[in-house]
């Protein structure tokens, strides 16, 4: 009796008669097919890919090698143990593989798949290649499309994230970790990529937030759409949780590749160098007239970086948050180099919350993966106000003072027109052990702006204007700074590049240690 | 006095002694708002100082540059010998401040001023200054200038010297209702000139009495007709002190965009010896008339019938004058300065030769996909002349980092080939227009492309109708033949695959070893225009064969992918393409033919997943209107709430001194208004939402 209903309920899709092989092929076939086609259909409806559609895409042809394509899940609640319920891979799927040839390990969450709901083989999986990657030294990039915690799993869901979370604090530094998140991410999912180095987002089909509107018009009776509350454009323009957002699947995972190719593979490597066309002494003739006369007047301070760079080419990262400040990736002469540049066209490049916070996070990732930071430097200071003051920008612009002053990788600083006070020192000066200092000849390095100055200086006393002229003429120049060794040399805008290139080749053998410390204790 | 288009300023350029040479060059400018910034103004004049300088140097006389601060990296201070800075930014204290510009004069030694034309040619006081002190003027004097400055006075001196003038009414129309009447009475079409707008600007064509009262809204000018279908001929004419004056042979500016000047040839190919010879002959006695001396232009109207009528005397070095210079060997800068010094004129008429052919294109920041060319402002921020090709001349006063702003001209540059014949000319101006680098600003370049392979244009046929009638709907940009789409293609194709192969390409000793895709095969899926191409392409070397519908395309260059340009070879023919854009997810724009397009090129499997791609829907633009270019608003003619018929005038937005009308895209009411009158806007403002 016992064996008859073994044969007919427990093993119903392959029998236990069937041969090992013939169940592998199953098994193998169900895995790639993940929650079925009525559920791929879905997802393709919705504007998504599958998961296994993106890391194809994501992918060198060929080159993926996956890795527990046969665990399941272990729920026995709730029906889950039935076997319709079992789907070998369960909603995740994992692996190694290659974006333009280099060795990466990702994972991808499936959404067909119980909603792509993070159960503990789910979180084991993620957590088995995250441990491999941190072995080779490899990054990890992580595809998130899940609706939460599988609820039937109870507890042991809140283990599996915590066991993530684990891992993305021990990666963290140690090998590039990027999250593109591409569907639902809510309640404590949210954490993992915001542990990892760069979170990029899908416009309109992705979101991110720790409750729901539901939840947060219960709670607080706010009413809030989906897309306003955890959208691409909500994290990267007014929260600053997402570092970029792409138009659709497909372009988010073609700009993922490309991304790639900036990052060293771990810790242990240099920053990658590649096969570049752009002479490296290339003059840039257009840098010499960029700097209005008028010290009062905006210019972009993109234009510079991009006449700069190799081939203009500049992956910014959040480009629509905090946009006083520009921080992004690019190359000279081939060479990876991480960029930080005031921007005067915004709140005139002042250095406020946002910007020191989005600077400070910026300069941290490349010094701990060995990418040479080249500065760019017009601030006028810090931004007053009680705003500012109320919201801690003593503590927020301690962060990137400590970033700069804590970073041993190659420093390069460019001041092209102000640099004033406190923010003159925070913007990678000499003092905080800049490697090469130069100021264009359109250079003010001073405590303040003039007029601020005399009216500190002759305070009540008449002719202010003579005064201002006199300030003027005596620091609104490059020389009180060259002149005691702060800036090294005074250069030609136009020859820029040329002494970056020359400087980055010098400095690519720098070595530089800090004090021995168990860790540093960054302002949070 | 009206300021001529491209140049609403004063330059001068001084020079020659015997002792000590010095040229001393200064500016100034008409600023329309005193606040504007000086520093964009250096464009406008650069071009021609430049040019002047450059004789200078020929001739061995040394210049003298003014500037005021703000002007010191401009390109004419740069090239000039020396440099002189007369104060700070605003005009009226540095190239308005005669004080310091006479001390520059002092302290040089220089010896001649061009008074150029603007304020300070009209400025007796200043010229009274220099002759106290021994300086000399080169140009025409300040008689000749005011005489042919002034559109009405200029045809009266014209028909006493038994010049043919256009039968039309020279006056000053009060309002609307008259201009109707009056353009009735002439007969349409009639042309009808802004009396504040010099050269072209502010000139309209009405055809019948709608359009004449609409433009009577902005005109108090002269109205005049025009040959329907006429030529634009301008007369070169140099006259000496001494009452000798010669004519250089004519230009054919017929290719004309709102009655400005886009492509322009010496000789033209209409005229015959014997009409050459009438003009030249009325065009010197005009010169005589008003005891013209220097070089100087005079334009005329000419019909099919070949019958000619005076249109205006130019009174300075015309932007199209090195296509004379080319045919006719004669330096006119050269001319002009020994001019002034009092010398005779070299040459007899007889001396004045046509050798072989020359072109000129104006290169404009201008979009020539709306109204043949609205302006367009922004940074150059990459920027290269096709100078390192044979019998090639490019004029300007610009250069890479120059800022292109809404208040001035919006010029970059007078491109001028030279040939034996006229094809060869031509041929030439295509490889120098493939050649030119310009980038952060949309320009011309596409349509001059066009203009100079047209088949009418080719064979002469030109007229100043010529774009209206050869794009009646307006300019669409070169339109691919089946084998140019097939080379597009298969250039963007090999671009792409080369881009893909470099980024596998790392350099140094690697921890982790690289393993790149092996491959020597490419299916790719290239969009173009909507529609979708399968490509198969394969490589070797820089050789790659693409095969598109069954046909082989045969692609190899080098490859630079920093380059601006890209020279390749397509099948045997040589070719160069220049990639303004290529992104991480595949869109390539390339210039072919001088047309930019846009390509997105994506691995088949890339291509297939993309259906799954939500389409996002574009903003339904038919109510809502938005500003098409960067300008200031001048007038708002509705407020929410007005019912507007389709193609009523909204707004009137004016940019570089033109004035745009825009209407209504359908019938609807008005629901908000977003710009007032006096408001500056940037291209793609929102001005008014319809309901």
């Amino acid at each position: 009796m016992v064996i008859f209903l073994t044969k007919t309920h427990q093993f119903p899709k392959g029998g236990l008669c069937s041969p090992p092989r013939e169940r592998i092929e199953k098994k193998r076939k169900a895995a790639l097919t993940g929650g079925g086609q009525l559920r791929i259909a879905a997802q393709h409806k919705r504007g998504k890919l599958t998961a296994r559609e993106r890391l194809e895409l994501l992918l060198d042809p060929d080159s993926f090698v996956e890795c527990d394509m046969f665990v399941e899940h272990r729920c026995s609640d709730f029906g889950m143990e039935a076997d319709h319920n079992k789907y070998p891979g369960d909603s995740v799927v994992t692996g190694q593989g290659r974006i333009n040839g280099r060795l990466v390990y990702v994972f991808s969450q499936d959404f067909t798949v119980f909603g792509g709901s993070l159960s503990g083989a789910h979180a084991q999986k993620v957590c088995k290649i995250m441990d491999q990657a941190m072995m080779v030294g490899a990054p990890v990039i992580g595809l998130n499309d899940s609706g939460g915690a599988r609820i039937q799993e109870g507890v042991e869901s809140l283990a599996g994230y915590a066991d993530i979370f684990l891992r993305n604090v021990m990666a963290s530094g140690v090998v590039p970790q990027i999250s593109l998140i591409m569907g639902p991410c809510a309640g404590g999912a949210v954490y993992s990529p915001a542990l990892t180095d760069f979170t990029f987002m899908v416009k309109d089909t992705s979101y991110l937030f720790i409750t729901g509107p539901d939840v947060v018009k219960s709670v607080t009776n706010e009413d809030v759409t989906q897309e306003e509350l955890g959208g691409a454009k909500t994290h990267t323009t007014v929260s600053g949780v997402a570092h970029r957002a792409f138009e659709n699947d497909v372009d988010a995972l073609l700009n993922l590749r490309d991304f790639f190719n900036f990052l060293p593979l771990s810790n242990k490597d240099p920053a990658p160098v590649t096969e570049c066309h752009d002479p490296r002494d290339r003059p840039v003739p257009g840098l010499d007239t960029i700097v209005p006369f008028e010290s009062t007047k905006a210019y972009d301070m993109l234009d510079i970086v991009h006449g700069v760079l190799d081939e203009r080419e500049f992956f910014e990262i959040m480009p629509n948050y905090a946009k006083n400040i520009v921080v992004g990736f690019a190359r000279m002469n081939g060479r990876t180099v991480g960029i930080v540049g005031n921007q005067p066209k915004v709140a005139s490049g002042c250095l406020d919350i946002n910007s020191s916070v989005k600077g400070a996070r910026f300069v941290r990732f490349c010094d701990a993966f060995n990418i040479p930071i080249i500065t760019f430097v017009d601030v006028p200071g810090f931004l007053p106000g009680t705003a500012q003051e109320y919201g801690g920008i003593i503590r927020h612009g301690a962060k990137l003072l400590y970033a700069f002053a804590e970073a041993t990788i190659p420093k390069i600083t460019v001041i092209t027109r102000k640099a004033y006070g406190g923010a003159y020192d925070v913007m990678s000066s000499k003092h905080l052990r800049g490697d090469v200092n130069y100021a264009w000849p359109s250079a003010e390095v001073a405590v303040m702006g003039a007029k601020g100055a005399v009216q500190i200086i002759f305070r009540g006393k008449e002719n202010q204007a003579e005064a201002e002229a006199e300030y003027v003429e005596k620091f609104a120049n490059p020389f009180p700074a060259a002149v005691r060794g702060f800036v090294d040399d005074i250069i030609q805008p136009s020859t820029t590049r040329k002494r970056i290139c020359r400087d980055l080749e010098v400095l690519a053998s720098k070595k530089q240690t800090n004090p021995w410390k168990k860790h540093a204790n960054i302002p949070l | 006095m009206k300021h001529h288009s491209l140049l609403r300023s004063i330059w001068c350029h001084v020079c020659f002694s015997k002792q000590r040479c010095g040229v001393i060059i200064c500016r100034y400018s008409t600023v329309y708002d005193p606040n504007e910034k000086v520093s964009l103004i250096i464009r406008d004049f650069s071009l021609f100082l430049t040019c002047v300088i450059k004789t200078c140097k020929k001739m061995g006389i040394k210049t003298v540059a003014v500037h005021s601060d703000v002007d010191s990296s401009a390109v004419h201070v740069k090239v000039a010998d020396e440099a002189v800075c007369v104060g700070p930014a605003p005009t009226s204290k540095s190239y308005l401040n005669m004080d310091a510009i006479m001390n520059a004069i002092k302290q040089t030694g220089a010896q001649a001023v061009h008074p150029g034309y603007g304020f300070l040619s009209e400025n007796k006081e200043f010229a009274k200054r220099l002759a106290a002190e021994g300086v000399t003027f080169i140009g025409p004097d300040t008689h000749a200038i005011q005489a042919m400055g002034d559109k009405i006075e200029s045809k009266l001196i014209a028909k006493a010297a038994k010049v043919n003038t256009i039968p039309g009414f020279d006056g000053v129309v009060k309002d609307a209702k008259e201009a109707v009447k009056i353009a009735g009475e002439i007969g349409y079409p009639v042309m009808i000139k802004a009396s504040a707008g010099g050269g072209g600007k502010g000139m309209r064509i009405a055809w019948n009495d709608e359009e004449t009262s609409d433009m009577g809204f902005f005109l108090s000018g002269h109205i005049s007709d025009i040959c329907a279908n006429g030529f634009c001929w301008c007369l070169q004419v140099l006259a000496d002190k001494h009452g000798n004056a010669l004519w250089l042979n004519e230009r054919e500016c017929s290719i004309q965009r709102r009655n400005q000047k886009v492509v322009e040839e010496a000789p033209s190919t209409f005229l015959d010896p014997d009409t050459r010879r009438a003009m030249g002959e009325q065009a010197v006695s005009l010169a005589n008339a008003v005891k013209y001396s220097s070089a100087g232009t005079v334009e005329f109207l000419v019909d099919s019938k070949k019958n000619f009528y005076f249109l205006e005397m130019n009174t300075r070095l015309q932007v199209e004058h090195p296509i004379t210079e080319c045919i006719t060997g004669l330096d006119l800068v050269q001319q002009m300065i020994r001019i002034a010094k009092g010398y005779k004129l070299q040459h007899k008429q007889s001396d004045i030769p046509i050798n072989g052919w020359a072109v000129e294109s104006r290169v404009y920041a201008e979009d020539p996909y709306k109204s043949f060319g609205l302006p367009s402002i922004g940074r150059l921020s990459q920027y290269q002349e096709p100078l390192d090709l044979p019998n090639v001349r490019v004029d300007s006063g610009i250069q890479e980092g120059s800022d292109i702003s809404i208040y001035y001209d919006p010029m970059i540059s007078k491109l001028v080939t030279y040939g034996k014949t006229r094809e060869e000319a031509l041929k030439k101006m295509e490889d120098a227009l493939d050649n030119y680098v310009i980038r952060g600003v949309t320009h011309n370049i596409p349509l001059l492309r066009e203009i100079i392979v047209h088949p009418r244009f080719v064979s002469g046929v030109i007229s100043t109708k010529f774009l209206p009638e050869v794009y009646p709907d307006g300019f669409k940009g070169h339109m691919l033949t089946a084998g140019e789409r097939r080379e597009l293609l298969a250039t963007a194709a090999a671009l792409y695959v080369a881009a893909q192969l470099r980024s596998q390409k790392f350099l140094g000793d690697l921890r982790v070893s690289v393993v790149p895709a092996e491959s020597r095969q490419w299916e790719l899926c290239v969009e173009l225009d909507k529609s979708v191409h399968m490509l198969g392409v394969s490589r070797s070397g820089n050789n790659y064969t693409v095969e598109i519908d069954g046909e082989k395309v045969e692609v190899s260059g080098e490859w630079n992918l920093a380059s601006a340009l890209l020279p390749i070879t397509i099948n045997g023919k040589h070719r160069t393409l220049q990639c303004l854009l290529r992104t991480a997810a595949g869109e390539i724009s390339l210039q072919y033919l001088g047309t930019s397009f846009k390509l997105r090129v994506l691995s088949k499997l890339a291509a297939s997943l993309s259906k799954h791609m939500p389409e996002k829907v574009p903003e339904d633009t038919s109510s809502i209107l938005r500003s098409p270019m960067p300008g200031s608003v001048v007038a708002v003619s509705v407020k929410p709430g007005d019912n507007v018929a389709e193609g009523q005038e909204i707004c009137v937005i004016e940019a570089m001194k033109m004035q745009n009308s825009m209407t209504a895209a359908k019938t609807a009411k008005v629901k908000s208004v977003h710009c007032k009158a006096g408001d500056t806007v940037g291209e793609g403002d929102l001005l008014v939402e319809l309901e």
